[in-house]
């Protein structure tokens, strides 16, 4: 189901938009309206949907207008002309008291700069949005020390923002979005703050978050490699208005014109389309040591039908399935060794995802990933590799 | 080239409102004279070496140990040159001055911040009366309310107000518009953005603001005394016509002595309000 609606959406900058909206119509172009009528065009012709759990990215370069999209989407800007649903309501009519209802209950944002208020802590930046909405203080400190745990940052919440690090800030300024409990998330360029690591790790924490909560996120970037990891559609912005709108494979083997082309040839295609661009972490692992049980416990806590095995300095040794460990157990064994299955698929962590994907179709199993000296690394599974760059982390099935 | 009558019309506006304000003057004349009072009852109803061990105590907590030490010697040398009483009057005139005139100034500056309109209308107004000599407001603070402290204080409350104003829109203005974006990207109204984010990041320019609103008060109340508000001024102006150094000085140094304790409380107190943006 759609979950945001975009029709036709017009944004002017400027006093007097009327004028410049008529000559838009009329088929002119920015630079001629900001000529002749001195308004700037800041977005126009918008028409696109987001799917209810869907990661939508709005990808373009500098000045091409996502900001001023996504800002149009919870009414931060008004938009000039145009319309916007979320869940079948038009929004864009929608007055002050309903906006504010919508932002408190609906929509949160996260910020690129972080807009942490530092006057405040960590605790009471992230039940800021709880506190507005007038939820009494005992309760909202709860819920936002839930979240708070949630985004790993326990033990920070009487901090003050300025005594944490770039990516810890982030992690306030997500768990502040988060913690109203909203339907849709817009964040805008949330990570490109962060140095390259940090930014790795926040996408990864990002796309495992979004597996168990389930938002309708919108994400603005101006990092294709980052929009082909986090997006499961993306509509690339150019000069005011959307050029294409595809999933990553679509605009990377079918760009619409040669400004997505030209935007395209810029990814590092070796890097997104090794094997360490489309792996999980290797976990959970289990240990040569370990018996059935643990195995069993395992799997049943991920949810996932197979684990591998490994050495204690985390050689690969196989894999064991459920209903191997299952009988197992029925059968009071206490050792794995009889249920590894020893010559598990496996490539190197450089393989280009070409040639993993022969690899994965001749087998039901997860595919481990290991470097020169055996150490398992990371593991591959279908539906993500498949998919291009998509990393979804769909469990081990 | 004829001469406009510019101050004909000023005096016609005054004159008109002599007459048809009057209730009004009085009115105000009963509200500041009981505030001013009132001050200056509480200050004297208990010894001077009461007030000074309480203000120590007090000031060791608001401020810091040096403060509150050098405050004490001060007072203790006020007391000490027999100019307890006038300098509590002053005391009591400037209190009732920066309380009206941040009660004033400080709404009025959110609003200049707040809305442009109003930005462009009352910094023009700020900059005639900063630039105006202060002795000019005494003329109709005292055709409108007569002679004493109530006039005295008007024109200090006029006088003391524009850096408030000024400051206090400054520092709403200056907090980053990411902040409140984020306020309103949450869903606040317009009054809890003020108050949860905008007030407490501008809090210590609006500070900044009330020190300087003390010492105008303090150096403009010195000038009241020629309209008999009283106080230290009134030492002084003494002093001066008789040619007396001694009461001079000592007055003024008791001026210097409240306006150094005023000005380092009220900025240790700001200080202590920072917060880094
Ligand atoms: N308040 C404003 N007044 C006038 N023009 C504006 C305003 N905000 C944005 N614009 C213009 O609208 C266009 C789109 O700006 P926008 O901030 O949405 O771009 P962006 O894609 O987010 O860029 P960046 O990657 O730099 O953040 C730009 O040409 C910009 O100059
Ligand atoms: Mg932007």
């Amino acid at each position: 189901m759609s979950k945001i609606v975009v029709k036709d959406l017009v944004k002017i900058f400027g006093d007097h938009p009327e004028k410049a909206l008529k000559m838009l119509q009329e088929g002119y172009s920015k630079e001629e309206i900001l000529k002749k009528t001195r308004q700037t065009v800041g977005i126009y012709n918008i028409n696109f949907s987001v799917n209810e759990g869907e990661v939508f990215v709005l990808m373009g370069l500098s000045g091409s207008g996502k900001s001023t999209l996504l800002r149009c989407i919870n009414r931060l800007i008004e938009p000039t002309s145009g319309t916007i649903t979320i869940d079948g309501e038009d929004i864009t009519r929608a007055g002050p008291e309903v906006i504010r209802e919508i932002r408190r209950k609906k929509v949160s944002m996260v910020f690129q700069r972080f807009a942490l208020f530092p006057h405040r802590t960590v605790l009471d930046n992230v039940a800021y949005g709880l506190e507005v909405h007038g939820v009494p203080t005992v309760q909202r400190r709860e819920k936002a020390a839930q979240i708070i745990e949630t985004v790993g940052l326990k033990g920070w919440e009487y901090s003050m923002p300025d005594q944490l690090s770039g990516g810890m800030q982030q992690r306030v300024g997500l768990a502040r979005a988060l913690c109203n409990n909203p339907d849709i998330l817009l964040m805008d360029e949330a990570f490109s703050a962060l140095d390259p690591l940090i930014r790795k790790s926040m996408q990864d924490e990002l796309i495992s978050l979004q597996n168990s909560l389930n938002k309708t996120i919108v994400f603005v970037t101006h990092d294709l490699d980052e929009a082909l990891k986090i997006g499961d559609r993306i509509a690339l912005m150019n000069n005011g208005t959307i050029v294409q709108i595809g999933t990553a494979e679509e605009i990377l083997t079918r760009p619409a014109n040669d400004y997505v082309e030209k935007f395209v040839e810029d990814v590092d295609r070796t890097k997104v389309l090794t094997a360490e661009g489309v792996m999980k972490p290797p976990d959970p692992v289990i240990f040569l040591k370990d018996g059935p049980h643990v195995a069993l416990r395992q799997m049943k806590e991920h949810g996932i039908s197979s684990i591998f095995v490994v050495t204690r300095d985390l050689r690969l040794v196989g894999i064991v399935l459920a209903e191997d460990a299952l009988r197992a157990v029925k059968e009071q064994r206490e050792d794995l060794k009889d249920i590894i299955i020893e010559g598990v698929p496996k490539v190197s962590i450089d393989t280009p995802v070409i040639d993993i994907i022969p690899v994965l179709a001749e087998t039901r199993l997860p595919v481990a990933v290991t470097r020169d000296d055996n150490k398992l690394v990371g593991i591959l599974v279908k539906g993500s590799v498949l998919a291009g760059m998509v990393r979804k982390g769909e469990n081990i099935a | 080239m004829p001469k406009l009558p510019i101050g004909l019309w000023v005096e016609m506006a005054v004159g008109w409102a002599q007459v048809n304000l009057d209730t009004l003057f009085d009115f105000i004349t009963l509200i500041i004279s009981a505030l001013v009072t009132g001050i200056e009852k509480i200050f004297l109803a208990f010894h001077p070496l009461i007030i000074i061990a309480v203000v120590f105590v007090l000031f060791w907590f608001i401020a810091n140990r040096r403060i509150a030490v050098g405050t004490a010697i001060g007072l203790y040398l006020i007391y000490n040159m027999q100019l307890w009483k006038p300098s509590i009057e002053t005391l009591a005139l400037v209190l009732a001055a920066a309380a009206l005139a941040l009660l004033l100034g400080i709404p009025l500056g959110i609003l200049t911040a707040r809305s442009n309109l109003a930005h462009k209308i009352i910094m023009p107004l700020l900059d005639f009366m900063q630039t105006m000599p202060a002795f000019v407001y005494l003329i109709p603070a005292v055709l409108f309310f007569g002679l004493g402290q109530v006039p005295g204080l008007i024109a200090t409350v006029v006088f003391a107000m524009p850096p408030t104003i000024r400051l206090t829109g400054l520092g709403i203005r200056q907090v980053p518009v990411q902040l409140v974006e984020a306020s309103d990207a949450f869903g606040s109204t317009e009054w809890q953005k003020l108050i949860k984010v905008q007030i407490p990041l501008a809090l210590p320019t609006i500070m900044a603001g009330v020190n300087q609103c003390i010492m105008l008060s303090l150096s403009m109340v010195v000038i009241a005394a020629m309209i008999g508000a009283g106080g230290l001024g009134n030492e002084v102006l003494t002093g001066i016509s008789r040619l007396d150094i001694a009461k001079g000085f000592e007055g003024g140094l008791a001026i210097v002595l409240m306006a150094i304790i005023l000005d380092r409380v009220t900025q240790s107190i700001s200080e202590k309000h920072k917060v880094k943006i």
